[in-house]
């Protein structure tokens, strides 16, 4: 009971201060430097209090969710009674507060980086209007994993995307910008169509909006019906979860935002679409059809091993990033698709071990892949160029963020001892432990759908050599990197915050693990404490690693290591070092440019796979006006964008051709127009009579 | 297999635990060893001496370290990264005892990532220096790693399937020692995925060239160049003991005989001595391979991992859905 108090009021507590930040900072920060310094002081001061604001927000729902987790029971939260929809309800069931859980964690770095970040460009850019979209940015991803009624999770689920848009074009005077916008607001309504379409059916058979009427009646629905909602959510969720080929609006926007905000774009609200998800296909659905669980683990993994293979060809550092994002979404969808296809198939322990997957792959996702976008919003911030062939030796200027950075390349590439590791390694288990009781047609797809997660994250670690090496390794490849200093405390702070958490969660996965088991049992309905419960920890007997294994895996590397040092001493190993320039194969010395460049490192990859990448290569020689000066070379080099190709260019182009005919109807004449009223009344008095 | 309790049993996997560390440093450069000699016998040379390994360790620690000046800690750390989790690997892999030390934690996928985890630094430290070399090295190596991954996950797929566990000691111990598993085909097609997969994991002919310092065709020792005095001897030594960890794998997995029965010291050693003869007969078989095939171009070694995934995927096929 106090504990259900308690977390009331936290989240109540963090709504409004939403709300008060999102007000406040228009009011506060002004648009021009004020005159005297002590206003431009001031100025500064305001912009820090409204993110501290924000940031207490999001402390304050990460407490409330982290206490709902723990009760394991659903808290209703009902601040205004009354509106045109009825109730506003905000339930924090443990599915809500796991995904509150992870917005809240990730909101309240990116407040704190946001402090210093958001500073730099007081005075140059409208930072009372980043505030208000922030603060929204926030307490609409609050709403959208809180509502229980079908039209309010549309309205919210709208306003989050509208707020992503004025992000994403924040820098609005820059052209990429603007089509980025264009393309995700373009790509997100077509998604919110498919959600309408999905609330619309589930209305049709539930006569009502409420998520628990859906619960009720959804999973009695005729089969049509239930493929028709699968279809819809699957789309509408997907493209926002910018699964392949749902995808292209990614790429491009979440590195036209402000580097904190692609944190938050990138880190939590392409989660929302796996809420989204997860809510519809069990807690609604309940059971499916036995080829859906395919479709998902098809696109899963088309998401995940092309998400990386295009990532190893981008060198622009926040791109790069984006589409690390995709193959991340793959990788927990892996997971949501052998909860599908073993829920379905009425084998309930296996189900929640994909899903505890999915779900603690999501969490660290979100934990690694901001603290990725921070830190490269460090860089950015402080070389002013994305480009990855300009940078390079930054670990000397950035030591901090260099440290940071690699711990996010580390956890990403799925390596231990941090976070990313233990749920690829739990989804391996998943689909490992699915081979064992699956019919024939299931059996098969299980050890390739391994063999692919284990090449997606063997790309991702090449992807991510070449992101750190690249960027902080060797020497600085052009003027960008000359003058450049660390970033201010605030934004160290924030990284840290995220680098600890993948740490932590790599460290004790068990913690995690035993507090997902009863979100996958609230999602797959089943009773915690009843006799089918399947402890997750259990159902791996046989490989006990999943508790224990990463906490020794930590003390034995430090063991052995002492061990490895003790080698050295006891065989007298010479312990001094000499400091000397890098070895020039006898020439004076090396030039930046004779370092391997981001594009020479994935070539060997882009060679092998070129059947996706379709590289083309342009050279162009202009032979000298005499012979005693160089001819001047240049390459092009290009790899097609598939989807942008194949797919959405001719069904652009069919639509636009189908719009060409339609509008020979649009004749400007006011005769014709009156003759089209004076058909339809007829038509209508025929049809009415 | 009588299983002692208590005390008594942590006691002897204590003990075991110490000759297993022991093993898996001391034996490496002999296996090197080996290979080197046999390579110069079927050349017709004498070859250096089964000690020369050993040597060429010792003297490498005993010389100072040069450090570019370009690089940063990235750079100094990388070996000891390397060393430590090829060596952990190491000793938590099954060897020659039915208790291996902390066996609960030889999950393979845990196993195959710390591996991982090694590769990740020493490529970054290649990048760490500025010298093209370097980043030659780091993208090849990368790129033959992660076409690698897939079919060593998938060739012991089947073995481990039918262990119903991805516990390497799990798996070993299941695999029926009698001559009818082992003339398997199954199990044969996967043995041969995974021998595949352990000359490209090691840098052997027909993926790379260990001996060579030829910039058109290294890969290993591209990525390796800068480093000199304990800083190599440890790289290199660890190279030594991912072989054994791999001949380990090929000999417990798809020849289990030899894994000691119970924890009698008479069965300890036999294991120990059966054990020795597999790595040793491996190593010669690497050897014959290395002297009789040429080094693949770089964009033909994926083309040989297809080879090592398709036998992998075909042994899965025949051990599970053809019966």
């Amino acid at each position: 009971m106090l504990y259900s108090l308690q977390s009331t009021n936290l989240f109540i507590l963090s709504l409004l201060a939403y709300v008060i930040g999102a007000v406040l900072g228009p009011i506060l920060a002004p648009r021009k430097a004020p005159a005297s310094s002590a206003g431009r002081r001031l100025a500064g001061y305001a912009v820090t209090a409204v993110f501290l604001v924000s940031a207490i927000a999001s402390l304050a729902s990460l407490v409330a969710s982290y206490m709902v987790l723990s009760s394991r029971a659903s808290v209703d939260v009902s601040p205004f009674p009354l509106t045109p929809f009825g109730h506003l309800t905000f339930r924090l069931d443990p599915l809500s507060a796991f995904f509150l859980l992870v917005i809240s964690l990730v909101g309240f770095a990116v407040s704190i980086y946001s402090l210093g970040y958001a500073r730099s460009f007081l005075f140059k850019r409208h930072v009372g209007l980043l505030l208000f979209l922030h603060n929204s940015f926030l307490l609409l991803m609050t709403s959208v994993v809180t509502v229980t009624n079908g039209v309010l999770f549309v309205v919210v689920w709208e306003g989050m995307s509208i707020a992503t848009y004025f992000l994403i074009t924040y820098e609005h005077e820059s052209q990429p910008s603007r089509r980025a916008g264009f393309l995700y607001i373009a790509m997100t309504h077509v998604g919110t169509f498919f959600l309408i379409l999905m609330f619309l059916t589930l209305f049709s058979h539930s006569r009502s909006f409420d998520f628990d009427s859906f619960r009720i009646t959804a999973s009695a629905m005729p089969w049509g019906s239930k493929t028709l909602v699968f279809f819809c959510a699957l789309i509408g969720f997907g493209i926002k979860a910018g699964v392949i080929p749902l995808h292209i609006w990614l790429p491009e926007a979440h590195p036209a935002a402000p580097s904190n905000i692609s944190a938050l774009m990138s880190g939590v609200m392409i989660k929302t679409g796996i809420y989204g998800m997860i809510r519809v296909f069990f807690d609604f659905l309940g059971t499916g059809l036995p080829w859906w669980g395919f479709a998902v683990l098809i696109l899963a993994l088309g998401s995940s091993v092309l998400g990386v293979l295009f990532a190893l060809m981008e060198h622009d550092l926040k791109r790069l990033l984006a589409y690390h994002s995709i193959e991340n979404i793959g990788i927990i969808l892996m997971g949501i698709a052998v909860a599908l296809i073993f829920h379905q198939a009425g084998n309930d322990g296996i189900a929640i071990v994909g899903l505890v997957a999915a779900l603690f792959h999501t969490l660290n996702h979100a934990t690694f892949k901001s603290l990725l976008f921070l830190s490269a919003g460090s860089v950015v911030h402080s070389t002013g160029t994305r480009n990855m062939e300009e940078l390079g030796g930054l670990i000397k200027r950035l030591p901090y963020t260099a440290t940071f950075f690699l711990v996010g390349a580390v956890a990403i590439s799925a390596l231990p001892p941090l976070n990313g590791f233990a749920s690829e390694w739990l989804t391996f288990q998943a689909f490992f432990r699915g081979f064992d009781v699956a019919e024939l047609s299931v059996k098969t797809a299980m050890p390739i759908s391994m063999a692919l997660l284990a090449l997606t994250s063997a790309l991702a670690a090449a992807c991510f050599v070449k992101a750190f090496g690249i960027t902080f390794l060797g020497t600085s490849r052009s003027r960008h990197v000359q003058d450049i200093h660390e970033s201010p405390w605030n934004m160290l702070a924030a990284m840290g915050l995220l680098a600890a958490a993948c740490l932590f969660f790599g460290i004790d996965p068990s913690l995690v693990i035993s507090r997902l088991q009863p979100v996958a049992d609230f999602v797959l309905h089943r009773n915690p404490s009843g006799a089918l419960s399947v402890d997750v920890a259990r159902s791996i007997s046989a490989n006990p690693t999943v508790n224990e294994a990463p906490v020794l895996v930590a003390v034995l590397l430090l063991g052995i290591a002492a061990i490895a040092i003790v080698a050295i001493v006891v065989l007298r190993g010479n312990r001094r070092s000499r400091v000397v320039p890098t070895w020039a194969c006898g020439l004076e010395g090396l030039a930046p440019r004779m370092q391997y460049t981001a594009t020479g490192f994935s070539k060997p990859i882009r060679m092998i796979f070129s059947s996706v990448f379709r590289p083309s290569r342009e050279i162009d020689v202009r032979e000298p006006m005499s012979p005693y000066f160089k001819p001047t070379i240049r390459v092009d080099l290009k790899t097609e964008a598939i989807f942008d190709t194949h797919v959405y260019r001719p069904l652009m182009n069919s639509v636009l051709a189908a719009l060409r005919v339609l509008r020979k109807v649009q004749t400007g004449h006011i005769q014709s127009y009156l003759a089209y009223i004076f058909i339809t009344l007829i038509v209508l008095l025929w049809m009415a009579l | 297999m009588d299983s002692p309790n208590g005390m008594e049993k942590q006691l002897v996997t204590a003990a075991i635990w110490i000759v297993q560390l022991v093993a898996v440093l001391a034996l490496p450069p002999l296996v090197n060893g080996i290979i080197r000699k046999s390579k110069a016998r079927l050349q017709n040379r004498v070859g250096p001496p089964l000690s020369q390994s050993y040597s060429d360790l010792f003297k490498l620690f005993r010389k100072e370290a040069l450090v570019s000046a370009t690089t940063s800690w990235i750079f100094r750390a990388a070996p000891y990264v390397v060393f430590t989790t090829t060596l952990l690997v190491a000793t938590l892999m099954p060897m020659f005892s039915p208790y291996p030390p902390l066996g609960w934690m030889s999950d393979f996928i845990l196993l195959v990532y710390l591996l991982g985890l090694g590769r990740f630094f020493l490529a970054l430290s290649a990048l760490d220096a500025g010298s093209s070399f370097g980043g030659l090295g780091s993208s090849r190596e990368m790129t033959i790693a992660s076409l690698v991954e897939p079919a060593m996950i998938l060739s012991i797929f089947a073995t481990a399937a039918s262990a119903g566990s991805l516990n390497l000691n799990a798996i070993a111990s299941s695999v029926s020692p009698s001559i009818s598993s082992l003339l398997n085909p199954s199990q044969i097609l996967a043995f041969a995925g995974l021998f595949i997969v352990t000359l490209a994991e090691t840098g052997r002919i027909p993926v790379d060239n260990p001996a060579t310092h030829l910039e058109l065709t290294m890969i290993h020792e591209a990525m390796i160049l800068e480093y000199s005095g304990r800083h190599l001897a440890l790289i290199e030594w660890a190279s030594q003991i991912k072989l054994l960890i791999f001949f380990s794998l090929l000999g417990n997995l798809f020849i289990p005989t030899g894994i000691a029965a119970s924890v009698s010291l008479v069965d300890f050693v036999t294991g120990i001595a059966i054990y020795l003869v597999k790595i040793g007969g491996l190593a010669v078989v690497v050897a014959l391979v290395e002297s009789t095939n040429a080094k693949l171009r770089l964009f033909r070694v994926p083309d040989l991992l297809m080879v090592a995934f398709t036998l992998s995927l075909l042994s899965l096929v025949l051990r599970f859905l053809i019966r």
